[in-house]
């Protein structure tokens, strides 16, 4: 039940992934192009996506768009751009009905791979240029994206902690992009910036579900033969330790819960061999509701809304989410400290290890029942550049000892302290 | 037990009614890690009629028993159930709709500790006059949250704009005056009744062994002694096609206003084929005229009546049914002006075939989608299962359907008389 095999074909340079499932009725089809994040394309990279969304030179409007995934059965179209390490991913998902259970004869494979490559290859442009009133309704829609990030006080405060943590560094950059860019983009400009995106980006294709494979393979390969047979080389990020001052960043805003976020250096990834101690690590400290920080800050001491730890994989990040009172910041920046302490000296009991392993097993499995978890699940191997099977990591778990746990926790370091917090009101009370 | 192959969706599912009466509904899926329980009564917010069980007398209970029943389920004399669950690795939940109550969990372990569980945390209840006294505080507290939430409030006020009597016009919770009211002695009252195995469904889905889940739900079951159950009966008011208030508008503080029309689609009682036609017809008609690729949604939102808030929904039930096309919009009137003409047009039209053929393809290839969920199969089976219907028949019953069923349905569709708008706005 749990074996995932996932099979890697290379078809003339086209990276494809075959996963064969019968946990689902609908075949997924996922296109992942990926680059170095980068703050002369990080802009584009963020609009980008939603204007191949918008259609195709066959089906140039979003109504006919619409109108052709009803006739496929009612397939979803989905896309949008994501961080994970020093890259930049573009993800474009077509969900399509499993003919095997179309109780009539239909082509829905021939006719959604089709389209699925039309909206990435055959977008809707003319003249070396996409439509320019779709591009300009796209560039409000991306703007009011980058604004609305303030107004979830969460997000922001988590982004202005990179924005202190990470200055200078890819893992920086704003995923939505920059307002100011926004103006410099035109529909032109951004055709061409497709096209180098097109020959340049390194691309996988995910095909899940249950499937004849060389059927798809040869399938997918018709249709991306324009693209294929370029030779793409998979630019790895280049991690250049940093040299880590402790720093504490304080802003204000007019808000009732100040917010509390701690940014740590973990100096473990997806590629090394510590790194499912690094999960049950996080597991043990702030992962879930029996966690230290929850229970310690928000339980035993009542100061936070909500205490929650998470990792970054790809770049070898923790960071601390707090919700609290403006008044308490001092006790809680102390009680979170206290936790990573006791992290180092191992003050957690084997039931408690025992007990965070067997939750994270069973999140990583409810994820695997998931289409497109599984997918990004598998995705991770990728950007980590590192095969390790689902199945390997959550033997790898199983196995963690406290003492490697606690081994681990020596190697982390605090990077920033960043509060947001209302105006006027004295952090130190 | 009876054992069915749908070989079309490549499904296996057994059921057996026990000699107590409970339904048992396993549907085995070990290629899935996770597996779904969900133990459900027939039974919601619009039984407040009914004969008790081993009584003769007709009687009437409080707004808000059903839901303020499910809150006090989890409460044991010495225990919180969902430690629990926590406790064996499964996430625990309920939810109390306006014709269900409903216990369930999910697991990846522990599988069979868990269904024990389950099935005796809800035949087991504890209720004191202290303990119900407490919960009125609690829920209480709920209501108030709901009664600033401006999308249930919209919600709610378009359903009661459009019903006069039939209680699906109460809040599922109740008020806060109406909460008062709940006694000990009510909950026992509407347990003992409406908790009967015979009113109940246990439906499995997932990673299980069938033959050792029966044995163990058989087992279970044969320990526990149960009243017997004569025939239930409820009582509904009679209730007009036409809606009880044209025009409803509520204000409360909203930064934008929301505007709902309602559609009262059915005030009979239904059953059988004569349901799953209409239930079909109607929740693709609406979105043939409403979804994204529609001309209707077009011309909404070139005219900037719409935002990405817009939505339509639609239900059917056993005895009513409705059908909601909201949005936010700061130009209500014309936003609602605007959607009784295009329904009100609809009188007239004619689809082609290949507009149905595509509406029916949309509609076989969500339903399998959906049926990618565990949850989704296991709610839709036991919702079905209480109309009469099996699930599992209903891709082959959207096939079956002609281009004159959707035509004779869109002509009798819209009647000025069943459409209502609900408001809200600052003032």
């Amino acid at each position: 039940m749990l074996h995932i095999e996932e099979k890697r074909r290379n078809e003339n340079g086209l990276q494809l992934h075959f996963i064969q499932s019968k946990k689902y009725k609908t075949l997924n089809i996922v296109a992942k192009l990926r680059a170095p994040l980068n703050r002369e394309t990080i802009t584009k990279r963020a609009l980008l996506p939603y204007i191949l969304n918008q259609g195709s030179k066959r089906y140039p409007s979003k109504p006919e768009l619409q109108l052709k995934l009803d006739d496929l059965y009612g397939a979803v179209l989905s896309v949008d751009g994501s961080k994970k390490g020093d890259n930049h991913i573009i993800s474009i998902r077509l969900e399509l009905a499993n003919p095997k259970f179309i109780p009539e004869k239909t082509a829905i494979i021939d006719d959604g791979i089709r389209l699925f490559s039309e909206l990435l290859l055959d977008p809707n442009a003319a003249n070396n240029s996409f439509d320019e009133k779709i591009v300009e309704r796209e560039k409000n829609t991306l703007k009011s994206r980058i604004q609305a990030v303030k107004d979830d006080k969460m997000n922001y405060a988590n982004m202005r902690l990179i924005d202190a943590m990470c200055e200078g560094e890819a893992y920086g950059l704003h995923v939505h992009g920059y307002e100011e860019d926004l103006q410099e983009i035109t529909a032109a400009n951004l055709y061409e910036y497709y096209h180098s995106l097109i020959e340049e980006d390194s691309l996988d294709i995910y095909v899940l579900g249950d499937f004849d494979e060389d059927e798809m393979s040869r399938k997918i390969a018709a249709m991306f033969e324009r693209i294929g047979n370029k030779v793409r080389t998979v630019t790895q990020s280049n991690t250049i330790k940093k040299e880590i001052q402790t720093k504490e960043v304080i802003e204000t805003e007019n808000i009732q819960q100040a917010k509390l976020h701690i940014g740590y250096r973990t100096n473990t990834t997806f590629k090394d061999e510590d790194y499912a101690t690094l999960q049950v690590f996080n597991g043990i400290f702030g992962g879930f509701p029996n966690s230290k920080l929850f229970i310690n800050v928000r339980e035993k001491n009542s100061l936070a809304y909500y205490a929650s730890s998470r990792i970054e994989s790809h770049k070898g990040l923790l960071f601390v989410f707090s919700g609290i009172a403006p008044k308490d910041y001092q006790q809680a920046k102390d009680i979170i400290q206290l936790q990573m302490e006791a992290m180092k000296k191992g003050d957690f009991t084997e039931a408690e290890l025992q007990e965070t392993k067997d939750l994270i097993i069973n999140q990583l499995l409810e994820t695997m029942d998931h289409s497109q978890g599984l997918i990004e699940l598998l995705y991770q191997q990728v950007i980590g550049d590192r095969i390790i099977t689902p199945e390997q990591l959550i033997n790898n778990i199983r196995q963690v000892t406290k003492g490697q746990v606690t081994m681990l926790a020596t190697k982390i370091e605090e990077d920033t302290v960043y509060l947001l917090t209302s105006e006027g009101g004295k952090t130190n009370e | 037990m009876n054992k069915v192959l749908h070989q079309d969706i490549a499904e296996t599912i057994f059921s057996e009614k026990l000699d107590n009466g409970l339904t048992v509904y396993l549907l085995p899926k070990t290629e899935m890690a996770k597996t779904y329980a969900i133990f459900s009564t027939d039974y919601g917010s619009i039984d407040q009629r009914f004969i008790p069980i081993g009584k003769q007398e007709m009687i009437t209970v409080p707004e808000g028993v059903a839901h303020f029943l499910e809150h006090k389920l989890f409460e044991k004399e010495d225990h919180d159930v969902f430690a629990d669950f926590g406790k064996q690795g499964a996430s625990a939940n309920a939810f109390t709709s306006f014709t269900k109550t409903a216990y369930l969990f999910s697991a990846t372990s522990n599988i069979e500790e868990n269904v024990q569980t389950l099935i005796n945390f809800v035949q087991d209840p504890y209720f004191s006059e202290a303990s119900v006294e407490k919960e009125k505080g609690i829920i209480g507290q709920e209501i108030k949250m709901y009664d600033d939430q401006a999308d249930w409030q919209s919600f709610m006020g378009t359903i009661k704009s459009m019903f006069k009597n039939h209680p699906v016009n109460i809040d599922i919770a109740g008020t806060v005056e109406s909460i008062t009211d709940i006694t000990k002695d009510d909950l026992y009252t509407c347990y003992n009744t409406f908790y009967h195995p015979e009113n109940m469904t246990l439906f499995i889905a997932g990673n299980f062994n069938v033959e050792k889940m029966i044995d163990l739900i058989q087992t279970n079951q044969a320990a526990k002694t149960f009243k017997k159950m004569e025939k239930l009966v409820r009582e509904f008011p009679d209730e007009p096609e036409a809606v009880a208030m044209k025009e409803n508008k509520i204000i409360m503080p909203v930064s934008i206003p929301k505007c709902t029309i309602g559609i009262k689609e059915s005030t009979t009682a239904l059953s059988g084929e004569v349901f799953l036609k209409k239930d079909l017809l109607q929740s693709m008609v609406v979105d043939h005229y409403f979804s994204k690729g529609s001309v209707f949604y077009q011309e909404l939102y070139q005219s900037g009546l719409i935002d990405t808030s817009f939505y339509f929904e639609t239900t059917l039930e056993k005895n009513f049914g409705y059908t909601l096309i909201g949005t936010n919009t700061d130009q209500p009137e014309k936003f609602a002006e605007k959607v009784k003409e295009l329904l009100n047009s609809t009188n007239t039209e004619s689809l082609t075939i290949e507009e149905f053929t595509r509406m029916k393809k949309k509609k076989i290839g969500q339903l399998l989608r959906a049926m990618n969920s565990l949850e989704f199969i296991a709610n839709k089976y036991i919702h079905y299962h209480t109309i009469g219907i099996d699930f599992f028949d209903v891709i082959p019953a959207i096939q079956a359907l002609s281009l004159d069923d959707v035509n004779d349905f869109i002509r009798n569709w819209i009647d000025e008389d069943r459409l209502a708008v609900c408001t809200i706005a600052e003032k």
